[in-house]
C-alpha cells in the first residue's frame, strides 16, 4: 500500500475497496425490485428489501472506514480541501435537482394553467375552468374521486408551515452555535448545540407528518390533486427526505462529537453536514414563499 | 512548459490481481481503462442495434421487425451511444490523462471514482434487461419512445420506460460523481506552479463539461422522477387534465438535453487542440481565446434549449429569443474553429493516424455545426424538424464531432497507455474506411430529410428507396470497419513496437515526461511546473 508512506507531501490514495461495487449491486437490486413492484410483480418487494439492506450496510461500512481513516490522521489539509470542494459541488447539484421541481411549479402556475383557462369555449372541453392558484387543473376527477373545480383549499401558510420555518431557522442558528463551541474547544457547547439541532430537525419532520396527515384525511389534498397536489407533495416531500438525511447525518456527527472527534482546525465532517443543513434550510425558505405563501 | 519529473519507484504492485483488481481498484489508470473498455463494448452494442435498424430501412415496407421493436432499437441505440459510449469515453480519458497532465498523484476522490464507474454496468443492465424479459413474456420490451422520453407517449409506455428511468438515475449519479471528482482534481491537485491558465486545454474542456453536468443532470433526474410519479403515483405534471403540460417535459428534458451535446463534445474540444498542436509541431494558437470560448459555449448551452422543439407551439418572442441565442453559440464556436485551423496553419504537418482523425474531424464536425445553424432558424426548422435532415445533422456532430474525436484521442494516447505502438497501416485504413463510409451513410440522409422523409418510422415512401439503400450499405461498411479499430487496440495492448516516452515527435505536456506505460502510481511526488 503506497499510501502508508504517507507524509506531508503525499496525497492519501486509499486501498482498493469492494464497497462501491457492492453498493452498486444493491442499487441495481433496489431499482429493479421497485420497478417489478410497481408493475405488479410482487416478488420485487424482496429484491427491494435485499437491495436496501445491502445499500445501508455498505454506506455504514464506507462511512465507518472514512471516519477511521480520519481518526488515524491520514487526512491532511490537502485531502481536507478536496472534501470541501467536493461537498460544495455536490450541494450545487442538489440545488439543480430542486430547481427542476421549482421550474415545474412556475411553469404550471405561469404558463400551463392560465393557458388552459384561456381557450375559446367552443374549442375546449374545459369550459368552466378559470385560472387560479391553487388549482387542481381542469380535469375534474382526481384518482377516481370527484372534486369541485376551483374549491381546492391551499395549505395555510401561517399555521404549521410558519412554525416549521421558525424551527428550521432556529436549527440553523443552533448548528452555528455548536460550530462556535467547536472553534473555542468548548465540547459541551458543541454537543448541546448539535443535540438541539437534531431535536429541531426531528420536530420539523413530525410537524411535516402532521401536515401530510391533515392534507390527506381532512383537506382531500393528495398527490393526485392536479398541479397543486403534485408540486406541493413532490417539493415538500423531497425536501422532507433531505431533512431526514440531514438529521441522520447530524446524529452521526453528534455521536462523533460525544466520542471526542473533531477539533478546532480539523472538522470537515462537521462542516460538511452543517453546510448541507443550511442548504436544506434555504430550500425550505423557497418552499415557504412559493409553495405555501404566494 | 518545462517540468522536473519526480522519481517513481513504486514498481511493486501492491493491489489485488485478476478480477478483484478491476472490481476494487482506486487507481485512476485502472478506472480509466475500465471506462474506456466499457465505452468500446457499448459502442459495438449500440452500433449492432442501429445496423439492424438500417437493415430494416434497406427497402420500403416491413421486412425484419415489428414497428414496436424498431422503436425500441432506435431509442436504446441513442441512450447507449450517448450515455454508455460517448460519455464514459470522455470520463475514461479524464481518469487516465488528467492526473498525468496536471501532475497529480491520482484523482482527488479515488473511492468515489471507483463507484462512478461501477454504477455504469448496472445502468446498462437496467436499460437492456427489458429486451430479455420480453423473451420470457414479462413486459413488452425496452423503452420505445426514442431517447427523449417524450410525454404522453412515455406515460403510456410499458415496463421498459420504468427500467430506462432508473437506468438514467444510475447514469446520472455516475455523471455527478465523475464531475465532482474532475472539478476537485483540477482545482486541488495541480502540480505546484501550474496556474489555471497554464493548464492543458483538456482540463479546461473537462472543467466546463463538469460544470454543465452538475447544472443539468439533476434536472434530468427530476424530470424522469416526475415522469415516474405521473406513470405510477397519480401526479399530473405532464397531464393537461390536472393543470400540467406535456410540453413541460420537453422543456425539462432539453434543459438537460441541449447542454448534453456540449457535455459530449467539450472534452473532445479540449484534447483535439493538443493533438493538432503535436502534429503541427508549433504551439497551440489562441489559448486564452479558446478558454474564454469554452466557457462562453458552456454558459450559452444552458439558455437555448427550446430550439429542439420550435414547432411545438411557443409565443413568437420565445421563438425569436431561442433562435438568436442558439445562433449566438456559433460565435464562440467559430472562434474555436479558427483557433484549430490557425494551430495547424503553416505548421510542419505529418499525418499519423491521430492527426488524420483530427483533421477529418475539423471538416466533418464543421459540417455538423453549419447544418445546426440551418436548424436553428425557426422558419427553416418548420420544414426540417423531425426529418432525416436532423438525423444526419446530429450524427455529424455526435459521430464525427464526438466519436471520431474520441478515436483520435485513443490513437493519440494508446501508445502512452499500453507502451506499444499500434499498427499505423491498420489505423490509416480504419480512418479512411470510417470517414468515407460515414459520409456515404449520412450525406444521403441530408437529402432524404430535405425531400421530406420523417425520422423514427420503419417504413417510407418509394421515392426514398435509392438513398436509403446507399445509406444502409455504407452504414454496414462503417459498422464493420470499427472491427479494425477493435483489432488494432487489442493487438496494441498485447504487444508491438515499444513506444518511447514522448511517443510523438511534437508532443508537449507532463504526460509525455513519464515512461510509456506510466508506472502504476505516477507523480507520488508532484513535479514543479515553471
Amino acid at each position: 500500500m503506497s499510501s502508508q508512506t504517507h507524509n506531508a507531501g503525499h496525497y492519501y490514495v486509499p486501498n482498493p475497496v469492494a464497497y462501491p461495487v457492492i453498493l452498486s449491486s444493491g442499487l441495481l437490486a433496489l431499482a429493479s425490485g421497485f420497478i417489478f413492484n410497481i408493475n405488479n410483480f410482487p416478488a420485487g418487494k424482496w429484491m427491494m428489501i435485499v437491495g436496501a439492506l445491502v445499500i445501508l450496510g455498505m454506506v455504514f461500512k464506507w462511512m465507518g472506514t472514512v471516519i477511521a481513516e480520519c481518526q488515524n490522521g491520514l487526512y491532511t489539509k490537502w485531502e481536507d480541501k478536496s472534501f470541501r470542494v467536493g461537498m460544495i459541488v455536490f450541494i450545487c447539484s442538489e440545488v439543480a435537482f430542486f430547481a427542476a421541481f421549482f421550474g415545474a411549479l412556475f411553469f404550471m402556475r405561469v404558463i400551463s394553467i392560465p393557458e388552459l383557462a384561456s381557450f375559446d369555449p367552443h374549442f375546449t372541453m374545459y369550459k368552466d375552468f378559470t385560472s387560479a392558484w391553487p388549482s387542481a387543473g381542469p380535469g375534474g376527477v382526481v384518482l377516481g374521486k370527484e372534486y369541485v373545480v376551483g374549491h381546492l383549499n391551499p395549505m395555510e401558510a401561517w399555521g404549521l408551515p410558519a412554525i416549521n420555518t421558525l424551527i428550521l431557522l432556529t436549527s440553523g442558528a443552533t448548528v452555528t452555535w455548536a460550530h462556535w463551541g467547536l472553534m473555542k474547544n468548548n465540547r459541551k457547547q458543541l454537543v448541546i448545540g448539535l443535540f438541539l439541532t437534531v431535536a429541531l430537525g426531528i420536530s420539523f419532520l413530525a410537524c411535516q407528518a402532521v401536515e401530510y396527515h391533515h392534507a390527506y384525511t381532512e383537506m382531500g389534498l393528495t398527490l393526485g390533486s392536479g398541479a397543486y397536489g403534485a408540486s406541493f407533495f413532490m417539493l415538500t416531500g423531497f425536501h422532507g427526505f433531505h431533512v431526514m438525511l440531514g438529521t441522520l447525518m447530524l446524529i452521526v456527527i453528534l455521536i462523533r462529537s460525544m466520542k471526542g472527534h473533531f477539533d478546532a482546525d480539523h472538522h470537515f465532517g462537521f462542516e460538511g453536514v452543517a453546510w448541507y443543513w443550511h442548504f436544506v434550510d434555504v430550500v425550505w425558505l423557497g418552499l415557504f414563499v412559493f409553495v405555501y405563501w404566494l | 512548459m518545462s517540468s522536473t519529473t519526480a522519481a517513481h519507484h513504486d514498481e511493486h504492485h501492491d493491489h489485488p490481481t485478476g478480477i478483484m483488481r478491476w472490481l476494487t481498484t482506486t487507481n485512476h489508470k485502472d478506472i480509466g481503462t475500465l471506462y474506456l473498455t466499457f465505452s468500446l463494448i457499448m459502442f459495438l452494442v449500440g452500433g449492432a442495434m442501429i445496423l439492424a435498424v438500417r437493415a430494416e430501412l434497406f427497402q420500403p415496407g416491413l421486412q425484419l421487425m415489428k414497428p414496436e421493436f424498431y422503436n425500441q432499437l432506435i431509442g436504446v441505440h441513442a441512450l447507449v451511444m450517448i450515455f454508455a459510449a460517448l460519455m464514459p469515453a470522455a470520463t475514461g480519458f479524464a481518469n487516465w490523462m488528467l492526473p498525468l497532465q496536471i501532475g497529480a498523484p491520482d484523482m482527488a476522490l479515488p473511492r468515489l471514482n471507483n463507484w462512478g464507474f461501477w454504477l455504469l454496468p448496472p445502468a446498462a443492465i437496467l436499460l437492456t434487461l427489458p429486451f430479455t424479459l420480453a423473451l420470457f413474456g414479462i413486459g413488452d420490451g425496452a423503452i420505445a419512445t426514442g431517447w427523449t422520453f417524450y410525454t404522453p407517449l412515455s406515460i403510456q409506455g410499458g415496463i421498459g420506460v420504468d427500467f430506462a428511468i432508473f437506468s438514467v438515475h444510475l447514469l446520472g449519479i455516475s455523471s455527478v460523481l465523475g464531475s465532482i471528482n474532475v472539478i476537485v482534481t483540477i482545482l486541488n491537485m495541480r502540480a505546484p506552479g501550474m496556474t489555471l491558465m497554464k493548464m492543458p486545454m483538456f482540463a479546461w474542456g473537462w472543467l466546463v463539461t463538469a460544470f454543465l453536468l452538475i447544472a443539468t443532470i439533476p434536472v434530468l433526474a427530476g424530470a424522469v422522477t416526475m415522469l415516474l410519479t405521473d406513470r405510477h403515483f397519480g401526479t399530473h405534471f405532464f397531464d393537461a387534465a390536472g393543470g400540467g403540460d406535456p410540453i413541460l417535459f420537453q422543456h425539462l428534458f432539453w434543459f438537460f438535453g441541449h447542454p448534453e451535446v456540449y457535455i459530449v463534445l467539450l472534452p473532445v474540444w479540449g484534447f483535439m487542440p493538443q493533438i493538432l498542436q503535436t502534429f503541427s509541431r508549433k504551439p497551440m494558437y489562441g489559448y486564452k481565446a479558446q478558454v474564454v470560448s469554452l466557457w462562453a459555449i458552456g454558459a450559452l448551452a444552458l439558455v437555448v434549449w427550446a430550439h429542439h422543439f420550435f414547432t411545438v407551439g411557443m409565443p413568437v418572442p420565445a421563438l425569436l429569443y431561442f433562435m438568436y441565442s442558439t445562433m449566438a453559440i456559433s460565435l464562440p464556436l467559430a472562434v474555436l474553429f479558427f483557433c484549430w485551423i490557425a494551430t495547424i496553419w503553416k505548421g510542419s504537418l505529418s499525418f499519423e493516424t491521430p492527426m488524420l482523425f483530427a483533421t477529418g474531424w475539423i471538416v466533418l464536425f464543421g459540417i455538423g455545426g453549419l447544418t445546426g445553424l440551418v436548424l436553428a432558424d425557426v422558419a427553416a426548422d418548420a420544414q426540417y424538424h423531425h426529418s432525416y435532415f436532423v438525423v444526419a445533422h446530429f450524427h455529424y456532430t455526435l459521430f464525427a464531432g464526438g466519436m471520431m474525436g474520441v478515436m483520435s484521442g485513443v490513437y493519440y494516447w494508446l501508445p502512452k497507455m499500453t507502451g506499444h505502438m499500434f499498427s499505423e497501416r491498420l489505423g490509416k485504413l480504419h480512418f479512411w474506411l470510417t470517414a468515407i463510409s460515414f459520409n456515404l451513410t449520412f450525406i444521403p440522409q441530408f437529402f432524404l430529410g430535405l425531400a421530406g422523409m420523417p425520422r423514427r418510422i420503419p417504413d417510407y415512401a418509394l421515392q426514398f428507396t435509392e438513398f436509403n439503400m446507399i445509406s444502409t450499405v455504407a452504414a454496414f461498411v462503417l459498422g464493420f470497419s470499427q472491427l479494425i479499430f477493435v483489432y488494432n487496440i487489442v493487438s496494441c495492448v498485447r504487444g508491438g513496437k515499444k513506444a518511447t516516452d514522448r511517443v510523438w515527435e511534437g508532443a508537449e505536456g507532463l504526460e509525455w515526461t513519464l515512461p510509456s506505460p506510466p508506472p502504476y502510481h505516477s507523480f507520488t511526488e508532484q513535479p514543479i511546473v515553471k
